[in-house]
């Protein structure tokens, strides 16, 4: 038995007797039981993922396996090769930290039952986890789409976990089932165009199929299939289920949802436009290039400006996958201009990318529930002061803070190195100096770069006013650290962190291989020379995030050093602070979520368009003297707000419409049927 | 590369720590008396910071009640990040001792590392000052962003790389490329942007006493003793540090391409004669220049966005 079967066997029993399992077991087992199976169907994932990785040759399929007549309308089908290795290992990674964070997590509060705990929640967990790992484990389109609606209808149902606590859950988990349908439906009619030209539904058959599909039904093939996996991945405009489902959904559910599920968006569209589809026209590029910048630049944005501390994680999430598609765009764009050695670069950093921003989001996640647990709060505004309280959540989320923020040593600064290195290279490869390439990659480059600004000042917001100065409400300030198994969860994508920040080579030789099967970038490998240092083939480009780490080390030794012998070694005095002029310092006085995104709020105020609500009120016996003063900020989505409501009401008008036609009398309803017979023979007729 | 070389290089690398080390606040101290004797006063002496650093390292430190850890790591992430690179940039020679430090985007994102560290040790101290700088430097610096990240692809098209190293050795190699469009336009777009990120007129007042107009000695005031003396050193190191990449990567001439020691030395001559130079040129502009409103810094940083774009178009379609 290979690794391949074993570990996806692990994880469909493991999945279907665990669901079983926590069904039956006392409530009081309950916790430990999910995490344990949850886990568990991880590492046969992360195995799963290694075979594949590890297995495949120079091209195709590592092992795949035909079970006939197992679904209605055709055969299941599994087949996995490297790039379904690297997402296996990727979502099963994220569930083992993501099981064993839920041990403690979805154990009951001090003083209520925690929803997370319920039968049905645990029992959904580890059925989500699986249905994920098969997503790019199917190799058929009838099978892929089973499994996709399974990972959407089981993640629903996490979604609505606490749907008894916050009439919000219930809207989020209606935007989420709108969005994800829809999504389904993009996909299942991309893929039917698709499989009715290349006359078979397996893959394979659709990989030798594509090149008899007319340019138009590619090109139509090509925009369903990008809407749906968008959708999917959260990429603007179809972005608006984020913000609503992450928050609300138990914190081990979001980090599931936002590092591993998102990703497979990602991997959907990787593998249709540049698997199946062998790649396309530059146009196809562009698009994607387009509407990657547009998400990341507007989800940092929306995330700098959030107070929620989950809100703020799921606009990042929107950044992150756009900066991912930023990568296969402007790899579409080149790989179409011929020049596969600067695809095959972007390809990497996206994918490198997906594997950095789950392994920080899922640190980010894991610690924003640690916190939602200790204070009941996600409000940025009411924390603060947590790094006392809570030493070790503050720790890894600061570590997660720094991958997400793009600084090195941390690991989302490698990635982003690589996208930065793919893009500006296009000019001196010289290939493709068609005018709207040379237009479009400068402004590529500078969405990055204020990507990565804002991303800065997010996440410096983010770990800065939540985590250090004084508590802003007596719940920070009584907030307790997390209990070990969560703490465990986290130290584990924590590390993760590290390891990627410093030693990214180490995913250097799986992404290789990854990109043998893509035949836009075969044998490119851009990551080949790479060790201690990434070296980048066949561009000029190198740069050791081993070695700016251990050289900062080195520099802070020597700073210690050099301080302690000019300035001596006398401990700090602790003393007060400068309050304004009062005797005491009073919290209030700290900057808030609000106050500090302020003059970012102002400086894009165009774009963002901020509702204030100010009441002053007055002390009766006169309007000069000031009784209370309360300020509210309200910053909406505009991009939800402009396209969002004219489709709701445009459907509406439809339904009404609709209605109408349905008045209840079945002569009417036989007149319809007659007209659509009529009709479809009519069809027949003229086109045979 | 020869062992010879690698010591000479490891060498060039130690002298550049110790010279911007000590320099620095020379140069600070140098570009304080020259605005000091235009504006008609007499004066401190180039020496004052030295005089003021040695000072405040004497003095006891103290620490703000309900202070974290932050407080106290950010000054020493703030100098180590400067001391880091002093001696990875190629000031005085493009013989490197290790490769893959000096690239210029893990340059400016170490840059960036110290003014972070020192963002958050301003949140940490919960004063509305501290938070206040703080949130002022991190908008400033979001936005100067995409600024030097498109002046570094600028200027890396003619060499095919973003290494500095390689980016001096081939300005060196063809001087011509200097007074080129797309190199004229990024030398203005990186003067910008050197001043936002030390903090000088028109963008930060680095002499204020007013709370309500700090930026960033609104961050420090928690500060005393050595805390505040790494803190200071390391203000000027930065200084020194933007002004010597930027002489470098705009006139490299004179810096080292081998590790001989004349070579070396007319390289750390050369360098703190065009250091010099720029810093009393800029110390002169300040003179002249009021503080921008915070909320006009913007329009500068998009102005300096848009010479950065054009260097970027013009090294497309005029190369």
């Amino acid at each position: 038995m290979t690794l391949i079967a074993f570990g996806l066997t692990v994880v469909a029993v493991g999945a279907v007797l665990g669901a079983l399992a926590i069904t039956l077991v006392p409530q009081r087992l309950r916790p430990l039981t999910s995490g344990v199976v949850t886990a568990g169907v991880g590492v046969g994932g992360v195995l799963a993922g290694i075979g594949g990785l590890m297995g495949a040759g120079s091209s195709g399929a590592a092992w795949t396996r035909v079970a006939p007549g197992l679904l209605p309308l055709g055969e299941a089908r599994l087949s996995v090769d490297a790039l379904s290795g690297v997402f296996l290992l990727l979502v099963g990674a994220v569930a083992i930290a993501a099981g064993v964070y839920g041990i403690g997590y979805t154990g009951d509060g001090p003083h209520h039952a925690n929803p997370a705990g319920s039968r049905t929640s645990q029992a959904t967990v580890p059925l989500f986890v699986a249905s994920m790992i098969f997503v790019p484990a199917s190799a058929s389109v009838t099978t892929f789409l089973v499994v996709w609606e399974l990972m959407a209808l089981t993640s629903l149902v996490l979604v609505l976990t606490e749907h008894r606590l916050r009439p919000s859950v219930r809207d989020a988990g209606l935007w989420y089932a709108g969005m994800t349908h829809a999504g389904l439906v993009a996909i299942m009619t991309g893929f039917v165009v698709f499989a009715a030209g290349a006359g078979g539904e397996s893959f394979d058959a659709l990989r030798a199929g594509a090149t008899h599909l007319s340019p138009a039904a590619r090109s139509t093939v090509f925009i369903l299939v990008f809407v749906g996996f968008g959708a999917k991945a959260g990429l603007v405009p179809l972005h608006v289920w984020l913000p609503r489902a992450h928050p609300e959904a138990p914190s081990h559910v979001s980090a599931l949802m936002s590092a591993a599920m998102v990703s497979l968006g990602i991997y959907g569209l990787i593998r249709v436009d540049f698997d199946l589809l062998g790649g396309g026209p530059r146009w196809w590029g562009l698009l994607v290039l387009a509407i990657g910048a547009i998400s990341a630049l507007f989800g940092v944005l929306q995330a700098s400006v959030s107070t929620d501390l989950k809100r703020l994680l799921a606009y990042s999430t929107t950044e992150n996958v756009g900066l991912m598609a930023m990568g296969i765009g402007a790899a579409g764009v080149f790989a179409a201009d011929g020049n596969r050695a600067l695809a095959g670069v972007l390809i990497a950093a996206a994918l490198l990318h997906a594997l950095n921003h789950a392994a920080f989001k899922t640190v980010l996640f894991l610690g924003a529930g640690s916190v939602l647990r200790a204070t009941g709060l996600r409000d940025l505004d009411s924390l603060g002061g947590l790094v006392r309280r809570m030493p070790l959540t503050a720790a890894l989320f600061g570590v997660g803070a720094l991958g997400a923020a793009a600084l090195p040593p941390g690991n989302g600064f490698v990635s982003e190195w690589v996208l930065l290195q793919g893009l500006i290279h296009s000019i001196s490869h010289g290939i493709s100096a068609a005018p709207v390439v040379a237009v479009s990659i400068p402004i590529a480059v500078g969405v990055v770069a204020l990507t990565a600004g804002l991303g800065v000042a997010t996440f410096v917001k983010a770990f800065g006013v939540g985590f250090l100065a004084q508590p802003r409400s007596t719940a920070a300030a009584t907030a307790v650290e997390s209990p070990v198994s969560m703490r465990v969860g986290m130290g584990l994508a924590g590390a993760t962190c590290v390891v990627l920040g410093i030693a990214p080579a180490v995913a250097g030789g799986a992404l290789d291989r990854v990109l043998n099967v893509l035949a836009p970038v075969r044998d490119t490998a851009p990551l080949a020379n790479s060790a201690v240092t990434l070296r980048l083939a066949s561009i000029q480009g190198s740069m050791s995030p081993l070695l700016i780490a251990v050289g900062l080390a080195l520099a802070a030794l020597v700073v210690v050093g050099a301080v302690r012998r000019v300035g001596g070694i006398a401990p700090r005095r602790v003393v007060g602070v400068w309050a304004n002029g009062n005797a005491e310092r009073n919290a209030r006085q700290e900057l808030t979520a609000t106050s500090f995104a302020e003059p970012l709020t102002r400086v894009f105020d165009d774009v963002l368009r901020p509702e204030h609500d100010i009441n002053i009120t007055p002390y009766a016996e006169s309007s000069y003297l000031i009784e209370s003063v309360t300020f509210r900020q309200r910053v909406p989505d505009r991009l939800e707000a402009a396209i969002y409501p004219p489709l709701l009401a445009a459907a509406e008008t439809w339904g009404r419409w609709s209605r109408r036609m349905a008045n209840g009398r079945v002569h009417r309803y036989l007149a319809y049927g007659f007209i659509g017979l009529l009709a479809a023979l009519v069809v027949v007729a003229v086109t045979t | 590369m020869t062992a010879l070389e690698t010591v000479g290089a490891v060498l060039a690398a130690g002298v550049q720590v110790a010279l911007v080390v000590v320099g620095a606040p020379y140069l600070t101290g140098l570009m304080r008396q020259v605005r000091a004797r235009l504006e008609g006063r007499a004066g401190a002496g180039v020496g004052q910071p030295v005089r003021d650093l040695r000072k405040l390292f004497r003095k006891e430190a103290t620490r703000p009640e309900g202070t974290s850890v932050v407080f106290v790591a950010a000054p020493l992430i703030l100098l180590a990040s400067s001391v880091f690179l002093a001696a990875v940039v190629p000031f005085v020679s493009t013989v490197a001792s290790v490769g893959g430090v000096s690239d210029l985007f893990a340059v400016v994102a170490i840059l960036m590392l110290g003014t972070v560290a020192l963002a958050l040790a301003a949140i940490d101290t919960g004063t509305a000052f501290g938070g206040m700088g703080a949130s002022r430097e991190i908008t400033i610096v979001a936005l100067v962003e995409p600024t030097i990240l498109l002046a570094i692809f600028a200027l890396s098209v003619r060499v095919g790389s973003s290494d500095l190293t390689d980016i001096v050795a081939g300005t060196l190699a063809f001087p011509a490329q200097v007074l080129s469009p797309a190199s004229l336009l990024a030398a203005v777009a990186f003067a910008v942007v050197i001043i936002a990120e030390t903090g000088r007129l028109p963008v930060d007042n680095p002499s204020t006493h007013l709370e309500l107009t700090m930026i960033h000695e609104a961050m420090v005031l928690e500060y005393s003793g050595r805390d505040l003396a790494m803190i200071e050193l390391a203000a000027s190191m930065r200084l020194a540090l933007l002004l010597g990449l930027g002489v470098n990567l705009f006139a490299p001439w004179g810096v080292a391409t081998s590790v001989a020691p004349l070579a070396l030395l007319l390289g750390i001559v050369m360098l703190i004669v065009k250091v010099a130079l720029v810093g009393v040129a800029l110390a002169v502009f300040e003179v002249f220049m009021a503080k921008l409103r915070l909320f006009r810094v913007p329009e500068l940083l998009a102005g300096s966005l848009l010479f950065a774009l054009l260097a970027v178009a013009a090294s497309y379609f005029l190369a």
